[in-house]
């Protein structure tokens, strides 16, 4: 098993290299120079264009940018954003809290009703129930999120005025950053109804943000199921005379949840680009609603590094994926 | 003993059909995937013909009619169908010039992705020792990122407009068609076919296209089917983040994200463009689904 993890590992190695000369190669590829495009459409001073591309290094040979910039990673300078003179890393960690709250949030309505939507598919095989989950899970996957976000912001919110419109509590409560999860922190305070605040303003992002993989999961789970109670070892267990629930949920989803788990993994990275959409949409403060401000911006430092640091995530999440699936399947961990 | 004196007739069924019409069998028995083809087919009509089609010219503005509900609606006017916009350009026109946009970025992204797609797919298959693993690791590099973020990264280099909207959508759609080749090409290989051609003399460029190429092409129609969907979706969510292209052209995303201000008291403006989204890429999905079933059985169940 180590050694699986670490020839896994290994693999990391490179695409993390690739990942920061395609970061690297992002500044460099801007038409025009760096420095005019950030001095924006003012008439830049000869002399003080030479010495801001000094200062950041420009002038020097490409080979060597490189180097110096995966020097300045190793030392864990990300640099700092040209708005706001802080450092990237610091900002990343400030804002990445709410875009991971909301995540789970999204990951736990898509799963819960995913797999319960789709081992009820699977069961009812044929059935107005599967025919509608299959219906709704195209519509789903199909779904532009930006625009599910707003018909849900325009019923709910704006109609029935039942959700916070945008946000993630109200500016009433004044809550003391612990852990940057407002769940938590709004617990760990003592203020009356931040709580439930904090929760009617998660729900509709983690709807909208879950959309995509609850289509996904679903379809997942009906047609894994389907496959599993074919098996002979589920017959076997309704032939001994097991009660039906626990042939289906012992026997069956445990065996078919291999590939829903795989699928799982796969939608972080559906999630992350997601969170782009709806942090924006939702005024969410998370890291999506950031890398989209900091282009329009055009703050490169905050641009080029907060992808690479998702593209880390991304890495190491689908690494954490492929471990699991080694530990739960052993025909995989020993294949060369 | 008596002879058979009238030949048997041709038993229709032992004649082996064409491949065309055993495929449009196939494709025509899955009601979803006609129900798709159809739909399409009233966009590409709209989108070639949406100067005859459309009403009015998407960008000409009715002062006196600024946000007017649907026809069907109280106060709506049956001039404009489905209502107009804040400006007083009508909605019906602007969405009917819309899908000549979604459909030339759909289109021209998956051509421009699917040929180099292609052709790395095969030098990769082709070459396993060396040039195959680096040109592999550099799409995983590509996956290692979500697709609408490396689209955002792009255009974010490029500056927001049409082409380098479709540029930044089919650099992201690039690693699945070098996959898809790769491992068709692989499994082609070592087939007999393959070797006598081989030894019959066939060069390389023959071997890559005229002998391999068309034995793999199921799963990649299948792809492009689906990254035209997705092709789509991806254009609107950038024309709706402002990256895309920009208004006053009549972009599905884009007219979405100027109708964001009225949403409190126009719902028709936000709800039409999204909903015509949202229809299309169903159906081009069923339309993926039909192909899939009636090109590749095998697949029937892997997605």
């Amino acid at each position: 098993m180590l050694s699986f993890i670490v020839r896994r590992f290994g693999l990391l190695i490179p695409t993390f290299f690739g990942v920061t000369l395609l970061t690297f190669a992002l500044i460099r590829l801007i038409p025009g120079d760096p420095v005019e495009v950030m001095m924006g459409e003012r008439r830049v001073d000869p002399q003080m264009h030479a010495a801001a591309m000094h200062r950041l290094g420009l002038d020097k040979p490409l080979p060597q940018q490189y180097l110096d910039y995966i020097g300045k990673l190793a030392k864990g300078d990300l640099g700092e954003s040209l708005r706001t003179r802080e450092s990237v890393w610091h900002e990343f960690l400030t804002l990445f809290p709410a875009t991971l709250e909301l995540a789970i949030a999204a990951l736990l309505f898509a799963g819960t009703l995913g797999l319960l939507a789709g081992v009820i598919a699977a069961l009812k095989r044929g059935s107005l129930f599967d025919h509608g989950v299959m219906g709704l899970s195209l519509a789903g996957y199909s779904m532009p999120i930006f625009w599910w976000g707003l018909i849900l912001i325009m019923f709910f919110s704006v109609s029935l005025g039942w959700t916070p419109v945008s946000g993630r509590i109200d500016l009433l409560y004044d809550v003391e950053p612990v852990t940057g999860f407002m769940l938590i922190d709004t617990l760990l305070g003592d203020e009356e109804g931040a709580f439930l605040d904090a929760l009617r303003h998660l729900i509709l992002p983690a709807i909208v943000l879950g959309t995509i993989p609850l289509a996904v999961i679903a379809r997942m789970t009906r047609s894994a199921m389907l496959e599993v109670l074919r098996e002979d070892y589920v017959r076997t267990a309704k032939a001994k005379g097991l009660s039906p629930s626990r042939v289906v949920f012992i026997h069956g989803l445990r065996n078919a949840l291999i590939p829903v788990l795989t699928v799982f993994g796969l939608q972080v990275g559906t999630l992350l680009a997601g969170a782009v959409l709806t942090e924006t949409i939702f005024s969410w403060p998370g890291i999506g609603k950031w890398l989209i401000e900091s282009i329009g911006a055009r703050d490169y430092p905050v641009v080029q590094n907060g992808i690479l640091l998702i593209a880390c995530l991304v890495i190491l999440v689908n690494f954490a994926v492929d471990v699991f699936y080694g530990l739960a399947n052993p025909r995989i961990r020993h294949q060369s | 003993m008596t002879s058979l004196t009238t030949p048997l007739p041709v038993d229709q069924s032992l004649l082996y059909p064409s491949p065309l019409k055993e495929f449009w069998r196939a494709f025509s028995h899955n009601k979803g995937a006609l129900a798709g083809l159809l739909f399409m087919l009233v966009i590409v009509f709209c989108a070639l013909f949406a100067p005859w089609v459309a009403p009015y010219s998407p960008s000409e503005q009715f002062r006196d009619f600024l946000l007017t509900p649907p026809a069907w609606l109280e106060g709506g006017q049956g001039r404009f169908l489905l209502g107009t916009d804040e400006l007083g350009r009508d909605l019906l026109s602007r969405l009917i010039h819309g899908s000549r946009l979604s459909l030339i970025i759909g289109l021209s992204s998956v051509v421009m992705s699917l040929i180099p797609g292609i052709v790395l797919g095969l030098v990769a298959g082709f070459f396993p020792r060396l040039i195959g693993p680096a040109i592999m690791r550099l799409m995983d590099i590509m996956l290692a990122l979500p697709s609408l973020l490396l689209a955002v990264a792009i255009v974010a280099i490029l500056g927001p407009g049409l082409i380098n909207t479709v540029i930044a959508i089919a650099v992201v759609s690039l690693p699945s068609y070098v996959r898809l080749t790769r491992a068709a090409v692989i499994g082609e290989l070592n087939r007999d076919y393959v070797t006598a051609a081989r030894l019959a003399g066939a060069g390389l460029p023959r071997l890559m296209f005229i002998t391999v190429l068309p034995n793999c092409m199921a799963p990649l129609i299948v792809q492009a089917t689906l990254s035209f969907s997705s092709a789509i979706l991806d254009a609107a969510a950038l024309g709706f983040l402002g990256l895309g292209v920009q208004p006053p052209t009549p972009e599905w995303g884009t007219m979405l994200a100027s109708a964001r201000d009225y949403i409190e008291r126009a719902w028709w403006v936000v709800s039409l463009p999204g909903l015509t989204i949202l229809l299309s890429v169903v159906a081009i999905n069923l339309m993926g689904d039909g192909l899939r079933d009636a090109l590749d059985p095998k697949l029937k169940n892997a997605a």
